[in-house]
C-alpha cells in the first residue's frame, strides 16, 4: 500500500499561488492512500490546462497527452490492462470544449474509469479566456462584451449520456472531495466528478467565497442517488445558481455492466498479459481457398 | 483460334445488384481451379443505383492487374453496353436480356447472347436481383467451364451468407442461364476455361491481408471510425475479435481513434487504427503525440480521391507527402506502401516490429486499388511474421532496475520501455518536450539532446530499411518508377513490351520513409529511360525522389481521374518516349 509521501514527485509545481488545484492534488493523494491502492497500479492521464499538470505531480503512471484527449487514452488504457485504477483528469476547456464528445461516449461506454474535471469556469493556462463553463454575461479578454452563450451543464450533460456515477465537489471542501473521489473510484463503471475549483487569477467572479456561500451538500438533504428524475432535478438548480444555491455530492449511482465487462476477449487474463508469438492463422487463410 | 484459360469477364449493372458478389463467385471457382485471377471494382458511392462494375481477369499464370478489355461483358442494364460495348475483343461476347434492352452497337465482330435473365430468374423462384447469377451462368457456359464447380461455390457463398433456401435458386438460376447458353449457341467459343491442378493459392484483397497479418503479429486492440476505402478492416478485424482475443473499439472519431490505438499501446499492447485521408486529418494532432511519447502505433491510411470528401469509391495516390508530413514538429516516422495483398501481409507485420523497436508511429499507405481489388496469390506463409518487441521491459527487468528513465539518452536513441502495472517503471509519457523521466523540461540543452535522441533511431532504422525492389530484367535500359499499387500495372505492361521484345523493368518502392536515397542515385543511373507513373497530378514520389537525391525525372505518366492505371496505358506512354526517340 502507497504511503502519501510516496506519491511526491520532485517535479516543481508551477500552478499559480491559492489555486484550487493544489487541494485537489492533495486530495487524490490521500483518496489513492485511504483506498490501499499500489502507487504503479494507479494511471493518471491528463489533457492539456492546468488540470493537464497533475500527472507531472503525483507518482504514478502518468500520460499527459493532448487537449480535450484524455478519456480516449484513459479507456484503451483500462480495456488493456483493467486490473489498474485509471483515474483521468480535464478542465472546464479540455473536457466540455475540445473533448466533449469524447465525454459523451465514454459516459455512454461506462467504462469503469473515474473522471475528475477541474472545473474553474475560465481558461487559465492560455490567460483568462472564457470557457464552456463561464456565466452568461461574465467578462473575459475573449468576451470583452461578455460571454454571449449559456453554459453548458457538465452534470446534466453526464446524465444524459449515461454516466453511471455523477458527482459534484469543491476544492474548497477537502472532506468531501476526498470522499467524492474514493466513492468514484470504488464504483463499478464511469464515475464523473466535476469539481469547482477557483481559479484566482482570471475568474475574478466565482472566488471560493463566492462558492462557500453557495454549496450544500445533497447527501445532507437525503437526496435519493438512484433516481434519474431527482438527479436532473438538482442538476438543473445549477441554471439558476445567481438565485440558488448549488448542490454538491452524489447526484446519481447506478449499476450497468462495464465495457470492460462486455468484452469476453479479456474475461481470463488482462489483454496486455495475453501470449502473442504462438498465433495461428491458419484457419482465416482457409477459407480464402 | 481457342484460348485456353486466358480471359476477362466484366459484369455492369446498377448498385445493389450483386454485381461484386458475382464476380467474386466466377474468380473462386477459378482458383480452386489453379488458376490466377484479379478482380477490380467500380462502383459510385451510394447503396441503390448507379453504375457498378467487376472485372474478372483469368490466366493460368501469374498475374497482377485488371486490363482494359474483356471477352466477356455482362451487361444487366443498357448503360453497361453504352458504356463498355468497346472493351469488348474482337470475337467477343456480349450477354445481355434481350427482352429488356435493345442492342445499339455498330460492333459486328461481337457474339450478342441474349439470355432472359429476368425471366429465368423469376423462373428460378428468385427475385430480379437474381439476375447476377443467371448471368454467371451463360457466361460459365460460355467457356465451358463444368457447371457442377460453379455450383459447388455458388451453394457455399451463398448458403453460408443467406441460407439454403437462397442458395438453392441461385443455383437454379445459375443452371438455367446455362442451359440457355448450352441450347442457343452452339459454336465453341473462342476463350475456354479448363480445370487445372488446384494449386496453394488464395484469393484475397489488400484489406484482408493486412487484417490477417495484423493478427498474426499479434495486435491486440484495433480502433477505427468506418471510411472507404479501409472500412472493411474495422469489420474483419471485428469478426475475428473473440476467436483471437482481440479488442475493436469504433470509437466517436477518429481523434478518439488515435488517442485510444496510443492508449492501448502506451499500456503495453500491440496496437494499431485505420482510416482514409479525412479520417486521417482528424488524427494529425494524435500521430504527433505517439512521436512525442515514443509510442509504437501502426497507422493505415487507404488513399482514394482527394481533397475533402473527393472522390470516396475512387482510386488515387494523392496522399503520400501528407503521410510523409504530418503533424507540426519534426520527428522521424516510417511510412510504407504495398502494393499487393503479399505485402499487406508480410509488411504489416514488420510493421508492427518496426513500431515497437523504434517506438515511433509506422503509417501504412494503402489505396483503393489494392485494398478492394482481389488478388490471387501463393497461399501466405504465416511463420514468416517474426514478433520482436524491442527494448519493452518485464518486470523481472526492473527489480534491481535503479532510477528508470523511460526517455533515457543511450547510443542508439532507443530507450527502455515499462507499461503501467510494472513495479519500478513509473513514468510520465508526455505530449510536452520532457526530460529522461518524461517530466516537462524546456531547457535548451535537454531539447537538443531529446530531438537528436528521437532522430538518433533512423540511423538504425535506415539499414533495415529494404531498397526499391526490380521486377523484370535488372540491366533492361527502360526503368518504370513506382510506388504503392501501381507496382501491378507496371508488371504487367512490361510483359506487354516483352512481347515486342522491349526490354523494360519496374523499380518499386514499397518503403518511402525513411528514404532509400543513396540505392535510389544508383537505380536512377542503371537506366537509359526513367519513367514515373504515379495515381496522382502533381508526381509525388518524383518531387521526393528529387528532394533526397536531385535527380529530375522527366519522363511522367501521371493519372488522377479516379481510374486506376492500366497496364495498356503504361505500355503506350513507354512506345511513345521510344518513338520520341526514334525507336519503334
Amino acid at each position: 500500500m502507497v504511503k502519501f509521501e510516496e506519491l511526491n514527485t520532485l517535479n516543481p509545481i508551477t500552478w499559480c499561488g491559492g489555486c484550487g488545484d493544489f487541494s485537489m492534488l492533495l486530495c487524490l493523494k490521500k483518496a489513492i492512500v485511504e483506498l490501499n491502492l499500489e502507487k504503479e497500479e494507479v494511471l493518471c492521464v491528463s489533457g492539456i490546462g492546468c488540470s493537464g499538470k497533475v500527472p507531472y505531480w503525483i507518482n504514478t503512471y502518468g500520460f499527459c497527452g493532448l487537449h480535450g484527449r484524455p478519456l480516449p487514452v484513459a479507456t484503451a488504457a483500462k480495456l488493456t490492462n483493467h486490473k489498474l485504477t485509471v483515474l483521468a483528469m480535464g478542465g472546464d476547456g479540455d473536457g466540455y470544449a475540445e473533448g466533449t464528445s469524447h465525454f459523451i461516449h465514454a459516459a455512454r461506454r461506462n467504462i469503469d474509469i473515474t473522471y475528475i474535471v477541474h472545473d474553474n469556469q475560465v481558461y487559465g493556462l492560455t490567460k483568462g479566456q472564457a470557457s464552456p463553463t463561464s456565466d452568461k454575461g461574465f467578462l473575459t479578454t475573449s468576451t470583452p462584451n461578455g460571454v454571449l452563450e449559456m453554459a453548458i451543464n457538465p452534470i446534466a450533460l453526464a446524465l444524459s449520456a449515461g454516466a453511471t456515477f455523477v458527482a459534484r465537489s469543491y476544492a474548497g471542501m477537502q472532506q468531501h472531495l476526498i470522499e467524492m473521489i474514493k466513492e468514484a473510484v470504488k464504483h463499478k463503471g464511469f464515475a464523473f466528478i466535476d469539481v469547482l475549483q477557483p481559479c484566482v487569477t482570471y475568474n475574478y467572479k466565482n472566488t471560493y467565497q463566492w462558492y462557500q456561500a453557495k454549496v450544500y451538500d445533497l447527501q445532507k438533504e437525503k437526496h435519493n442517488t438512484s433516481s434519474l428524475t431527482k438527479a436532473f432535478e438538482k442538476a438543473l438548480e445549477w441554471d439558476d445558481h445567481e438565485k440558488t444555491k448549488i448542490p454538491i455530492g452524489i447526484f446519481y449511482q447506478a449499476g450497468r455492466d462495464t465495457f470492460e465487462e462486455d468484452h469476453g476477449q479479456i474475461k481470463k487474463l488482462p489483454l496486455v498479459k495475453q501470449e502473442i508469438n504462438k498465433i495461428d492463422i491458419t484457419p482465416l487463410l482457409k477459407q480464402l481457398q | 483460334m481457342v484460348e485456353v484459360n486466358k480471359f476477362a469477364v466484366k459484369l455492369g449493372g446498377e448498385a445493389g445488384y450483386g454485381i461484386a458478389e458475382a464476380g467474386k463467385i466466377l474468380a473462386k471457382v477459378c482458383v480452386r481451379s489453379g488458376l490466377y485471377t484479379v478482380v477490380t471494382n467500380e462502383y459510385p458511392s451510394l447503396i441503390r443505383g448507379g453504375h457498378n462494375t467487376a472485372h474478372i481477369r483469368v490466366e493460368d499464370r501469374e498475374i497482377y492487374s485488371h486490363i482494359k478489355t474483356c471477352d466477356i461483358l455482362i451487361a444487366l442494364n443498357k448503360e453497361t453496353m453504352d458504356l463498355h460495348m468497346q472493351e469488348i475483343t474482337p470475337n467477343g461476347a456480349v450477354i445481355y436480356d434481350g427482352a429488356e434492352t435493345k442492342i445499339e452497337t455498330g460492333r459486328k465482330d461481337v457474339q450478342l447472347c441474349s439470355v432472359p435473365l429476368a425471366q429465368l430468374a423469376r423462373e428460378a423462384g428468385g427475385e430480379r436481383i437474381v439476375r447476377n447469377t443467371v448471368a454467371l451462368g451463360a457466361a460459365f457456359a460460355l467457356l465451358q467451364g463444368e457447371f457442377e464447380m460453379l455450383a459447388n461455390v455458388i451453394q457455399e457463398t451463398y448458403h453460408e451468407k443467406k441460407g439454403s433456401k437462397i442458395a438453392s435458386i441461385n443455383k437454379k438460376a445459375a443452371e438455367l442461364g446455362y442451359s440457355c447458353i448450352k441450347e442457343k449457341y452452339k459454336g465453341p467459343f473462342r476463350n475456354q476455361f479448363k480445370k487445372e491442378k488446384q494449386k496453394q493459392s488464395i484469393l484475397l484483397d489488400g484489406n484482408t491481408a493486412l487484417c490477417l497479418g495484423a493478427v498474426k503479429a499479434g495486435c491486440k486492440f484495433h480502433a477505427q471510425y468506418p471510411m472507404t476505402p479501409s472500412s472493411g478492416i474495422l469489420s474483419y478485424m471485428a469478426q475475428q475479435a473473440m476467436e483471437y482475443n482481440i479488442i475493436v473499439v469504433q470509437p466517436e472519431d477518429e481523434i478518439s481513434v488515435i488517442n485510444m490505438a496510443i492508449g492501448a499501446a502506451f499500456a503495453g499492447v500491440r496496437s494499431m487504427c485505420a482510416t482514409a485521408g479525412g479520417g486521417f486529418a482528424l488524427m494529425v494532432e494524435g500521430v504527433g503525440l505517439a512521436a512525442m511519447t515514443e509510442t509504437p502505433v501502426v497507422i493505415i491510411v487507404g488513399q482514394r480521391g482527394g481533397p475533402s470528401t473527393g472522390l470516396p469509391t475512387k482510386t488515387e495516390q494523392g496522399d503520400l507527402r501528407f503521410v510523409l508530413h504530418v503533424a507540426q514538429g519534426e520527428f522521424p516516422r516510417v511510412v510504407l506502401a504495398p502494393g499487393d495483398p503479399a505485402e499487406c501481409f508480410y509488411e504489416i507485420g514488420n510493421a508492427f516490429n518496426l513500431a515497437e523497436k523504434y517506438q515511433l508511429p509506422v503509417l501504412i499507405l494503402t489505396d483503393k486499388y489494392v485494398v478492394d481489388s482481389m488478388f490471387t496469390v501463393p497461399m501466405f506463409d504465416q511463420d514468416k511474421i517474426k514478433i520482436d518487441r524491442g527494448y519493452l521491459i518485464t518486470e523481472k527487468q526492473l527489480e534491481n532496475w535503479n532510477d528508470f528513465k523511460r526517455y533515457q539518452f543511450t547510443e542508439d536513441g532507443i530507450s527502455p520501455r515499462s507499461v503501467p502495472g510494472q513495479k519500478n517503471g513509473i513514468y510520465k509519457a508526455a505530449s510536452d518536450e520532457h526530460d529522461e523521466y518524461g517530466y516537462v523540461n524546456e531547457d535548451p540543452e535537454n531539447r537538443k539532446k531529446m530531438m537528436q535522441k528521437r532522430f538518433k533511431k533512423l540511423e538504425l532504422l535506415q539499414g533495415e530499411i529494404p531498397e526499391p525492389k526490380i521486377y523484370g530484367d535488372k540491366d533492361a535500359d527502360i526503368a518504370i518508377i513506382v510506388w504503392g499499387s501501381v507496382k501491378n500495372q507496371a508488371r504487367e505492361a512490361i510483359k506487354l513490351l516483352a512481347k515486342e521484345n522491349i526490354a523494360a523493368k519496374v523499380i518499386h518502392y514499397l518503403y518511402i520513409s525513411p528514404f532509400p536515397a543513396e540505392a535510389t542515385r544508383h537505380l536512377l543511373k542503371e537506366a537509359r529511360i526513367n519513367l514515373l507513373v504515379e495515381n496522382n497530378l502533381t508526381s509525388q514520389l518524383g518531387s521526393i525522389i528529387q528532394e533526397h537525391t536531385g535527380i529530375f525525372i522527366q519522363h511522367r505518366l501521371l493519372k488522377s481521374d479516379g481510374l486506376p492505371l492500366s497496364p495498356e496505358e503504361i505500355y503506350l506512354k513507354v512506345k511513345q518516349i521510344r518513338g520520341a526517340y526514334g525507336e519503334i
